[in-house]
């Protein structure tokens, strides 16, 4: 079980902020991508290829891998270390006619325990002198869960993602951009590996540990806005907000301010602090007082109080390969984040000398590595 | 969340009341630095889809934030 946020991701693929009136240019990415944190290793190649066609269509095509190996606070101190890979392919396909762009999406991503297929389209238009380019979109998942050394257990889960997007040139300088999406699930949503804790006086700990229940629908929304500012000097910053929010009674703030600096003609740096701020869901607890306590049970720590920082920085050469006449350009590109988790409700159960409730807060620091090529044809 | 709805689809909506008239106010030809590269949202697609699925996977809030495909590593 890899996760379902997956498909998640996919679905949001849609609602991109784009600008119609211009198909993108031909592209091919290769990238090799490496999380390191919390005791989960994730590594593994992507690849990303568009191409466009009497400049009216483009079709792209993806693949992406991780390679996982998990020995996570929730793995050490209820499961057993292990390892997966899950693959994702995806084709696109888009129409460009006039003023409107027309997209339409498929991906499927596959591990052993869970499978997901996500369709999408959307349609977006310039208007107004081409300043505003406005986005509509829809997406449609279809998940199936299984669970590793159960045959018997099989579910599913169903998925509909809205979105509205807005790019606004204000000034010559300056674009704005709005997001509006709404994500409603049904189906069975939780990790059917991972279990909640209880106080239970008759266990040694002190503690013991019963299936997470989840409810089965949730509806979440997120309105985001951001502004892109060319500085006199060629120079980019760029701040972004989002407010999220859902009826598992989530409530977060994300904000973001990045910067990018070109450098002579073929090098550009970047550079970028993010914060996330978010309330756990209502039915969160580290520890419940008693044993089927409430209807729905959860100590998913992706579900709790918490807060995460990043910074991050990145560097980009470009340059030409003579011997490869139909790339017209290239460029080589080193990213690298540095993500502190902290939890506000999630005890790191790995301190087993406490009283139950007393333990010390979790936290832990991921190391984020992206090394890709680009070229474009 | 009805009333969000409602008030972002009446902006949406404003300027398309006088469309006929409306003259761009920022001309083609002035938006030299908006058209270069590092203006663009998303200068790397391949990228920002990874990082996003790195957030999305590990935190609770999802969507608004652009998008793109990606992976997972949430155990």
């Amino acid at each position: 079980m890899f996760c379902r946020l997956v498909t998640v991701v996919a679905c949001l693929s849609v609602v991109a902020p784009a600008m119609a009136g211009v198909l993108d240019d031909d592209r091919a990415d290769i990238m090799y991508h490496r999380y390191d944190g919390g005791g989960v290793t994730i590594d593994g190649p992507s690849l990303l290829v568009r191409k466009k066609f009497a400049e009216k269509y483009a079709v792209s095509a993806s693949y992406y891998i991780d390679m996982v190996s998990s020995a996570s606070i929730d793995v050490v101190t209820t499961a057993s270390p292990y390892k997966e890979e899950r693959k994702e392919y995806g084709l696109g396909f888009e129409y460009l006619r006039d003023k409107i762009t027309y997209n339409l999406g498929f991906s499927n991503s596959k591990e052993s325990d869970y499978e997901a297929n996500t369709a999408r389209a959307s349609i977006s238009q310039d208007m107004f002198g081409d300043l505003t380019t406005v986005s509509l979109s829809f997406a449609r998942g279809w998940d199936k869960v299984f669970r590793r050394g159960d045959d018997l257990f099989s579910d599913q889960v169903d998925r509909r993602v809205y979105g509205i997007d807005l790019s606004q040139i204000a000034t010559r300088a300056l674009i704005l951009g709005f997001s509006l999406e709404t994500v409603t699930e049904e189906g069975f949503l939780n990790n059917p590996y991972r279990s909640v804790r209880y106080l239970d006086p008759e266990a040694a700990s002190g503690y013991a540990y019963e299936p997470e229940r989840y409810p089965q629908t949730r509806t979440g929304t997120a309105l985001a806005m951001r502004a892109r500012y060319f500085l006199p000097y060629r120079a980019a910053l760029q701040g972004e907000y989002r407010y999220y929010t859902d009826d598992w009674d989530i409530r977060a703030h994300t904000a973001e301010l990045s910067y990018t600096q070109p450098w002579g003609e073929k090098w550009t740096f970047d550079a970028h602090y993010r914060f996330h701020t978010q309330d756990g869901a209502d039915f969160y607890n580290d520890l419940f007082p008693r044993q089927n306590y409430q209807n729905f049970l959860a100590r998913d720590k992706e579900l709790a109080t918490m807060s995460s920082h990043t910074v991050g920085v990145g560097a980009s050469y470009e340059f030409t390969m003579p011997w490869l006449k139909f790339l017209r350009k290239s460029t080589v590109n080193l990213k690298y984040d540095l993500i502190m988790f902290k939890y506000d409700d999630f005890r790191d159960l790995r301190v087993t000398s406490l009283e139950p409730g007393t333990e010390p807060l979790y936290s832990f620091d991921a190391n984020v590595i992206q090394l890709f090529f680009s070229g474009w044809f | 969340m009805k009333r969000l709805c409602s008030g972002l689809l009446v902006v949406l909506m404003l300027p398309t009341a006088g469309c006929g008239q409306l003259e761009p106010w920022v001309k083609p030809y002035e938006r030299e630095h908006l058209a270069d590269p590092i203006m663009d949202w998303d200068r790397n697609p391949v990228s920002s889809s990874y990082v996003r699925h790195v957030y999305e996977s590990r935190e609770g809030a999802r969507g608004g934030m652009g998008g793109a495909g990606g992976g997972c590593g949430c155990n």
